[in-house]
This record gives structure tokens, sequence and C-alpha cells, in this order.
């Protein structure tokens, strides 16, 4: 079966580290804030300013002046800082976020990523993305494998405008979770009752296979 | 009086002056900490064939959205845009020339452009779209693309609380784009929800001195929420 919205992001929040500095893209990574393990604290970065992004504000305490780079009604965690957008970024640019998770279209087994436009049809901007991907070391990508047409999303080369060349190596698919080193998609894990031949049959760009792929683990 | 003092008492006097086929650079991060009150006079006044340097570009009925109507806007640089329907047709039909700019290069041109650098070199951008045709270097074997800086013939600038001597404090993540567009305006006018006597802020605790802000004007804001979301208490 494929990994559901919410599987995708528990997966992705397995990889946080006690003390992590991380920025949360809009649509799944959002998702992946309500699976933080218990025993751990992370500190979200929202990059319009806000370091230490709290839970959803209730109605009462709904503040205009207090948003997330989604531009949804946030509270702020306790240790929260407030900065400026060219701060934020020098933060992001400059390597001190230590997790990047985001959505994209496209991959490729260079490690480009399309994110941000689809010509003719979607060109509303690229945001924060360019400088999330070009800034951070590691990024983990989530999109779903393939289009409802069953066309892959993991290519030997990105078809759409790149938000960023060579900067992507972990992608977190519905069905597989992924690595790309020298020019090639390693399989490291499968979604639970997925076979490798379904991934392989998805994946466009080439894909190494070695020895036994093991079921992603759910507690 | 004091040569230091800022504050004008009219939106008309805060943004006289301002003539067709200026630049001008905007606070505000979607409809946070926007200069709603300065972008309606902008409104009234009905200037036209503007560049306007902002994150966004409002919506249909609010924000920086209020100048595409009457075509006020010729040139927009922006990282994300396309929330509003008006912008969309003028955009795709070529009335409205957009330069789509990556959030934190933006940012960093416009404090660049307040802090007299003329441009810098970013990794942001490389390979894509972004690039062409700007100057590429490598340092310490990694390639980046050369920006340039921005500055404005005005800077709007939407802030919390002030003195009279136009020193700015912030509130939440209204803060964005504010303190920068403050640094970068050859005239930069402010508005605030409180202006209080010099002596009265905490100089520790002042985002952006003074020495800044040309014209500062005391208004009531609406604060529109583009997003709403909440949760039910014990959630």
């Amino acid at each position: 079966m494929a990994l559901s919205r919410d599987q995708i992001a528990q997966r992705v929040a397995q990889e946080l580290q006690d003390g992590y500095y991380v920025n949360l893209g809009i649509g799944i990574p959002t998702l992946v804030a309500n699976f933080v393990p218990k025993d751990i604290e992370v500190m979200l970065q929202s990059e319009n300013g806000l370091l230490g992004m709290g839970v959803f504000p209730t109605e009462d305490a709904v503040d205009a002046d207090l948003i997330n780079a989604g531009k949804q009604t946030v509270t702020m965690a306790t240790g929260a800082s407030i900065f400026d957008s060219a701060e934020s970024f020098a933060m992001i640019r400059g390597g001190h976020v230590d997790l990047t998770v985001l959505g994209a279209f496209e991959v490729d087994v260079n490690g480009n990523i399309a994110s941000y436009m689809i010509p003719g049809k979607l060109i509303k901007g690229m945001g924060g993305a360019m400088d999330l991907v070009a800034g951070a070391d590691n990024i983990i990508v989530t999109m779903t494998h393939a289009s409802k047409h069953g066309e892959s999303k993991l290519l030997s080369n990105c078809t759409l405008p790149l938000t960023g060349k060579g900067c992507i190596k972990k992608v977190l698919t519905d069905l597989a979770f992924i690595e790309i080193k020298a020019g090639k998609f390693h399989l490291l894990e499968r979604a639970p009752g997925v076979s490798v031949g379904e991934i392989i049959k998805l994946t466009q760009g080439e894909l190494v296979v070695e020895g036994d792929i093991p079921e992603m683990q759910f507690s | 009086m004091s040569g230091f003092d800022k504050v004008v008492h009219s939106y008309e006097e805060a943004m006289s002056g301002l003539t067709d086929n200026m630049t001008i650079i905007a606070g505000g991060f979607g409809l946070c900490g926007i200069p709603e009150n300065l972008i309606s006079e902008i409104q009234r006044k009905g200037t036209r064939g503007l560049t306007l340097v902002s994150n966004n570009c409002g919506v249909d009925d609010f924000g920086l959205g209020l100048l595409l109507p009457n075509r006020q806007i010729k040139k927009i640089i922006a990282s994300y845009v396309g929330e509003n329907a008006e912008f969309e047709r003028q955009m795709m039909s070529g009335e409205l020339n957009v330069e789509l700019t990556p959030q934190g290069t933006l940012a960093e041109k416009i404090r660049a452009g307040g802090a007299g650098i003329p441009a810098f070199y970013t990794a942001t951008g490389v390979g894509t779209l972004v690039a062409e045709g700007k100057d590429e270097r490598q340092f310490k074997g990694r390639d980046y693309i050369l920006e340039e800086s921005i500055t404005g013939d005005f800077a709007i600038v939407k802030a919390w609380k002030a003195d009279r001597y136009g020193n700015l404090v912030f509130r939440k993540t209204a803060r964005n784009f504010n303190p920068l567009a403050a640094t970068a305006g050859k005239i930069t006018v402010v508005e605030v929800e409180e202006i209080v006597e010099p002596g009265q802020l905490d100089p520790d605790e002042i985002h952006t001195p003074g020495i800044y802000v040309n014209r500062l004007i005391q208004s009531s804001f609406e604060k529109r929420i583009e997003q709403r979301t909440t949760r039910l208490s014990g959630e």
C-alpha cells in the first residue's frame, strides 16, 4: 500500500534528532510537526521570521501579527525568537538549519529539483524554496512517486524549471525512501506491502537496488 | 519643534512627492505587517507606472492588490505572487512585468541597498532561470551568482510603535521585510499604531533607529488575516 500523507510525514519525523532546527515546507512537510517523537525537542523555523513556531492558536488567541510562511495564524513555542527576513535567510543560506523538508514536482538522478513553476499553468513564484535548497545540506524531499496517470516524478532529467541544481540527496515518496548519489537513485526502503518491482516500474531515472530492501517501520 | 521630529499629520503629506514611474519598496509578508493605509493613499493618489518591490502583491481587494485595477503598477519584483485573479490576468497578458526573485535574495537585495552595498554573490538560484544573464563565479569550489541590490525612491513601512524621532519597534512576525525596507528608501515613510515621546522607548529594544525614517504617521489598521487557522482549546 502506498503511504498516506500522514505516513509520509511520520517516516520523515523518524529522521529528526533532539536539538534540531528544522524548516518545514508547505503541504505534507507541515504535517511532520504532528509526529515529532515525544522524547526529543526540535525547533521549527518559519522563513518569514520566526524560530520556534508553535501550534495553531485557539480562536481567542488568533493574532494577525503572528503567522507562518504559509500565511497561517500560529503561536510561538517556549524559547521562540523573531527576526527580520534578511536574518531569517542568513540562517538558511548560512547553513544553520539542521534539516529542511519540502515538496517537489520532480527530482532527478543528479539531485536537481523542480518545485515552483509549471510554464503556462502555475507561475506563482519560488518564495523561499530556492534559498532553502541552496543553503541546506540536509534536505528531504517529500512527494508522490508518480502522477495520477502513472508518470514517474523521479527522472533522469527534470523537465520543469529547476528550483535548485545538484542539491537533493534524499527523497521520500509514498512508495519508497531513496538516496541520490553519484548520478543514480538508490533504493533504501519501501512502503509496507509495496514490491521492489512496483518501485522500479514507477522510477524513470536509473535506480540501484542492492540486496534485500527493508520495509519502512511505523510504531 | 525638533529637527528630528518625523511626525506628519495626513496621509497626503506622508506620500507627497510620489510621482509616476517611481520605485517603491514595501514591507510586509502576505498581508501581515503591510503598510495598508499608505497603500490606500497611493491608490487614492492614482500614481502610475510604479515599480513595486515587495515579497507579495496582496489579494484582490486588500494590500498591493488595490493598485492593480487602475494599472498603477508597471513592474513588480516579488518572490511569491498570484494570490489574486487580476494579478494573474495582467501577468499573463503582459500588462504587468513580474520579476520573480527568491525570497532570501530579495531580502538581501534590499538590505544591501540600504547598507550601500551594490551587489553580492549568492548560491541561491545557481543553475535555474534566476541565474540567466548574471555573472557567475566560484568561491572555494562552489558556484555563485552576482545579484544587484535594490533601493527605492520611496519605502513604505508598517511598524508597531515609534517615538517622534522615528525609532521603530515591530511586533511579532509583522516585522518581516519592514526593517529592511526602512533602510532602502530615499524617502522612508512609516505608519504605526502608537507614537510615544522620545525617551519612552528603551534604546535596547529599538529594532530600527530613526536615522532611516523620514516621515511617521499614526493610524489604525484592519490587519486582515489570509489563512485563519485555529485549534480547539485542549487540542
